[in-house]
């Protein structure tokens, strides 16, 4: 199954990654190639059963006290942050 | 207008009132200087993990519960991928198919005194965003992280509304409700309980909905009626002039009055939903379910049916005064106090003085300058005919500022209602000689200037003359 | 030589005192100094922290306490966070980060008295085979600097097989600790997923990944895994079964023990690989174990049900990345798009990105049932013939790599040809069973390994299995020429 250059750009874009001129030809193959791959699992016959998101079955989700356990650490954390003002992470401009 | 129907339907956001946050440990109280209660998983750093708050779940059960829906058993978290900056990763945790609330309803009451159910689809956990902030910054937003990771139960009902009214009422009554509670504290200036709107409209009879629109971040009632009526008025106007309305979120601008298009949410979002690695489903066993039952308090419409019944209460009256628990409770001290054959006095009161004393004073009732007992020490003095029902609204008013009691204020400034026959005889006779005109006028037939001489004697006797006795007097001493 | 000698005995010889563990860590310091650059096993060297952490071990020493890992060197592979220290996961977009905490697992075996001497290599976010993906540069196997030493804990694999260190941790998530393990001629453990606390390893595909060790033989690497097992309350998937004392359960005989051999692992097998296969099943034979074929019918669906399942979970986890507060950020984004997509883009590599994309491909939005759906259904049936497996036999037996290792730059253009290379590992990871791979012989003068596979929360067995064939054999006890 071979992906165009639109979906190939359209996935990039969701998935916000710069692809440039010369690179996309080679995803656009790489991905072809995988999707033609992973595609027998399309065409597999399994009947009903249920999907599997978790490999342990018979577990269910542990529920944690209403506890505050942390304290102020934005120092330590703002340390290797690429752009700080005011205890904000600074981003370019966010339009509503 | 009479040819179109429209079609509400809410989404309701309320900030649930856990501690911490419903993946992590951090402290979720509002107002924190900023990102200085988001931890490492809050903020979405290499290799860290999520842990579920079982507070968070408690109260989310308890609003199944209280609107008759079905707790699930068994419950999925799923990750909703798009990417935003106040969305530290990427996704937000949140539940798709498998919800741990679905169906319920809840009853609203019109003005017009008409019940009308509403449908809710489901309910579910899913965690709040951070904030941007634009102020002070040049071409560039702050991202404030104190906020990602509340808890939010997202309440969504049926496209059952008809009209911005009902909208309202039906938000009022979640309002209400979740505040009862006591899993939200409904606080919109604070963004904890928030709504969107899905607004359709189709000709009358048609059973397909409209294309619908969506109307984001609405915190106020105010807000969610009038981004109502002009989002219906703008589509029903697009559609007649030859348009079709387009899937769309929109946003109201509060100075405009007018609701437009998001620009950044142009291109439909495609959230990639699966249910989340991190996560195992949740699991609820009867008796977890029933446990929680048990804590559930009085809910609105019972203690409204309460009082319309115990203490003759109009539903609308009743459904006021039960719009919150401290309100109830308030009346309900006084009332207890006072004695429930005067219920109807009492209800009066708290509805007329005390709510606009506290309206005016922008105040909680659970801040009133008056007490239900001092209030019921107020009402007692009418009962018994200390003061009319005028002088004790002044009475009040001093209550409410020097917050004294009734009695010191009535003796203080000599308030006490004039029930002595005799002393009002006196004035009714003063006030006649000094009148011969208005006199011989009512005698030749001008019925009106009874009120006339009714005025005089209460201006005469600084409005103390019971109003009852004075009627009584008058009527005889004018006589024919 | 040090370096030659078992964990077990380096720590009789510490709690001895006869060696001092700064005496030991600066002979493993002096050997990645010497081979280091060769091998480019890793990214990060913490020489002054790990002389400092060596004191502090002798001072536990000196105050009388014992333990098998006290004053033992360790390499932990650069997924694990650890505090104050660059963590990098092999990727520009984490080359800047200095971890402000310690994953569970470093935490744990700092505990127990370890010292870490530096980060391992590995594929760019452990996405590959061959250790050829990292942004660092690819990793050499010591037993021919030309080849990969497998991936994606290449350099873990590495830097145990040059004896760089006794102990080494490692990730598997479709076969990155068995599958480099096998290519070095060392022994890699993955355990049941859940075994090992996840927090604080960067995480790849949330539903596969598990934490692992690397050691020169099973007795090495069972005090180690020892350390890192256990439930943790930060981990959701975390399951809280009690972890058995794995070194005292070594020595358990293995008469009776049922070893299936997986039918359709052993279908188009290499001749030669095949063959020192059979000599292994000859060796648990004459240990008193019984052999029986059984099938999984289900299992050659095993490696694009995981190119579905894990490139969807590494989607959605990769997402952070985003420049804004912490990693790699774009020089000069001209809008908030622009900042996303380079910064993205200009710090993730090829295989990652392409995984990302393939990711975000079968869960968008028309796809999801026909790939995504269908993987886990797939995966379903795949652990169910596990199980079934399972009711007949103790544990499953066969290769864990079709070939020895690769030239470097031999795959790396076709992601499909390289993904294949993890066809018998990746089941187990589907099914969450624990795994490990053993060295059991040589072909062309490479390594090959033997994988077994248990149930869940087998792990005891699995060592007992792998020890039991350890002191029957001594493939395990062979080093690379150079290195010895």
């Amino acid at each position: 199954m071979s992906l165009t250059r639109q979906d190939v750009e359209k996935i990039a874009h969701l998935a916000r990654l710069s692809i440039t001129e010369e690179e996309m030809p080679g995803y656009v193959g790489s991905l072809s190639s995988i999707v033609s791959f992973v595609d027998d699992l399309s065409r597999m016959q399994t009947g009903d059963v249920e999907p599997m998101a978790h490999p342990l079955e018979g577990q269910h989700q542990r529920l944690r006290a209403d506890v505050v356990t942390e304290s102020d650490n934005h120092e330590k954390y703002q340390a290797i942050a690429p752009s700080i003002a005011s205890g904000l992470y600074v981003v370019p401009r966010v339009i509503e | 207008m009479a040819d179109w129907e429209i079609v509400i339907g809410l989404e309701i956001h309320a900030q649930l009132a856990t501690k911490s946050k419903i993946f992590s440990g951090s402290a979720t109280a509002y107002g924190a200087p900023p990102n200085s209660q988001a931890n490492l998983v809050d903020l979405a750093y290499p290799g860290v993990l999520p842990v579920l708050n079982a507070e968070a779940v408690r109260m989310a059960v308890k609003f199944g519960l209280a609107v008759g829906a079905r707790v699930a058993h068994r419950s999925v978290f799923a990750r909703k991928n798009y990417f935003y900056p106040d969305l530290p990763k990427g996704y937000q945790i949140s539940q798709y198919e498998l919800p741990i609330v679905a169906g319920g309803t809840l009853q609203i009451v019109l003005d017009d005194g008409a019940v009308k159910t509403v449908g809710i689809t489901r309910a579910h956990l899913e965690e709040d965003a951070g904030k941007s902030l634009h102020e002070g910054l040049a071409n560039a937003s702050g991202i404030d992280l104190n906020r990602a990771g509340t808890p939010l139960l997202e309440i969504v009902s049926e496209p059952d509304m008809r009209s911005a009214k009902e909208a309202v009422a039906y938000m009022k009554k979640v309002h209400t409700l979740v505040r009862y509670l006591e899993i939200c504290d409904g606080n919109m200036q604070e963004g904890s309980f928030r709504c969107d709107a899905n607004v359709s409209v189709r000709p009358k009879g048609r059973e397909k909905f409209g294309t619908r629109a969506e109307i984001k971040n609405l915190n106020s009632f105010r807000f969610v009626e009038k981004a109502i009526q002009y989002e219906v008025a703008r589509q029903i106007e697009l559609i007649d002039s030859g348009g079709s309305v387009v899937q769309e979120t929109r946003l109201y601008d509060s100075d405009k009055h007018e609701t437009r298009s998001m620009r950044s949410k142009e291109e439909a979002n495609d959230y990639r939903y699966f249910p989340d690695p991190d996560l195992l489903p949740v699991e609820l066993d009867e008796q977890f379910i029933e446990s929680v039952r048990g804590t559930l308090p009085e809910l609105p419409d019972q203690k409204a049916a309460r009082f319309a019944k115990d203490f003759g209460l109009s539903p609308y009256d009743a459904g006021v005064l039960s719009a919150s628990r401290e309100l109830g409770a308030y009346f309900e001290a006084t009332v207890a106090i006072l004695g429930a054959a005067h219920a109807k006095l009492a209800a009066n009161w708290v509805m007329g003085e005390v709510s606009s004393a506290l309206n005016r004073d922008n105040l909680d009732i659970s801040a009133s300058r008056v007490s239900p007992q001092e209030l019921s020490g107020l009402l007692l003095r009418i009962v018994d005919a200390t003061i009319s029902g005028k002088i004790a609204k002044e009475v009040f008013e001093t209550m409410w500022a020097q917050q004294k009691p009734a009695d010191a204020i009535i003796e203080a400034s000599g308030l006490k209602q004039i029930t002595d026959s005799g002393a009002i005889e006196s004035v009714i006779d003063a006030v006649i000689a000094a009148n011969p005109k208005q006199l011989a006028d009512y005698r030749s037939g001008k019925d009106k200037l009874f009120g006339f001489f009714v005025g005089q004697v209460m201006k005469a006797t600084g409005g103390k003359a019971n109003p009852a006795q004075l009627n009584e007097l008058l009527k005889a001493k004018l006589g024919s | 030589m040090l370096h030659n000698l078992s964990v077990g005995e380096l720590a009789e010889r510490l709690n001895a005192r006869q060696i001092s563990s700064v005496e030991l860590t600066r002979h493993y310091l002096a050997r990645i100094d010497r081979f280091g650059a060769t091998l480019n096993a890793l990214i990060s060297l913490t020489a002054e922290r790990a002389l400092a952490d060596a004191a502090q071990a002798d001072l536990r020493l000196a105050r009388g306490e014992r333990g098998p890992l006290l004053g033992i060197p360790i390499i932990h592979k650069d997924i694990f966070c650890t505090d104050g220290v660059r963590t990098s996961c092999g990727s520009r977009m984490l080359d800047n980060f200095i971890a402000p905490y310690d994953a569970t697992v470093v935490t744990r075996l700092k505990e127990a008295g370890v010292v870490m001497l530096g980060k391992a290599n590995m594929d760019e976010f452990a996405m590959g085979s061959s250790n050829e993906t990292s942004y660092y540069g690819p990793v050499r196997n010591p037993w021919n600097t030309r080849k990969v030493p497998g991936g994606s804990s290449g350099g873990s694999a590495a830097a145990a097989a040059a004896r760089l260190a006794p102990l080494t941790t490692g990730t598997d998530t479709g076969g990155s600790i068995r599958q480099p393990a096998a290519l070095t001629g060392i022994t890699g453990v993955k355990p049941t997923y859940g075994r090992v606390s996840r927090y604080g390893m960067i995480a790849f595909a949330s539903s596969l990944d598990q934490a692992g060790v690397f050691a020169r033989s099973v007795a090495d690497a069972a005090p180690a895994l020892q350390a890192m097992a256990g439930f943790d309350a930060r981990d959701s998937t975390s399951v809280d079964v009690p972890v058995p004392d794995y070194t005292a359960g070594l020595q358990k005989p293995l008469k009776g023990l049922k070893i299936g051999i997986l039918r359709e692992f052993f279908e188009g097998l290499e001749a030669r690989n095949a063959a020192l296969i059979h000599d292994a099943l000859k060796v648990y034979q004459e240990l008193g174990a019984q052999t029986l074929e059984v099938s999984l019918p289900h299992l050659p669906a095993s490696v694009p049900t995981y190119y579905v399942v894990a490139p969807a979970e590494c989607s959605s986890n990769l997402s952070r990345f985003d420049g804004v507060r912490y990693g790699y950020r774009c020089e000069n984004p001209k809008d908030l798009m622009d900042l996303y997509k380079r910064s993205r883009g200009e710090g993730f590599g090829a295989e990652v990105k392409r995984r990302i994309m393939t990711g975000t491909y079968v869960l968008s939005a028309g796809y999801f049932d026909a790939y995504y759906l269908k993987a886990q259904k797939v995966r379903r049936l795949i652990t169910d013939d596990f199980r079934a497996a399972f009711t007949q036999v103790d544990l499953l037996i066969g290769p864990t790599t079709p070939t020895p290792a690769f030239d470097i730059g031999a795959k790396i253009d076709d992601p499909v040809t390289m993904y294949l290379n993890d066809i018998y590992t990746i089941g187990a990871n589907l099914a969450g069973l624990p795994g490990m791979s053993l060295p059991c012989g040589f072909v062309d003068g490479l390594p090959m390994g033997l994988q077994l596979i248990g149930p869940h929360f087998s792990e005891d067995r699995l060592l007992c299995a792998g020890h039991g064939y350890q002191s029957a054999t001594d493939w395990h006890t062979r080093a690379p020429k150079g290195y010895e």
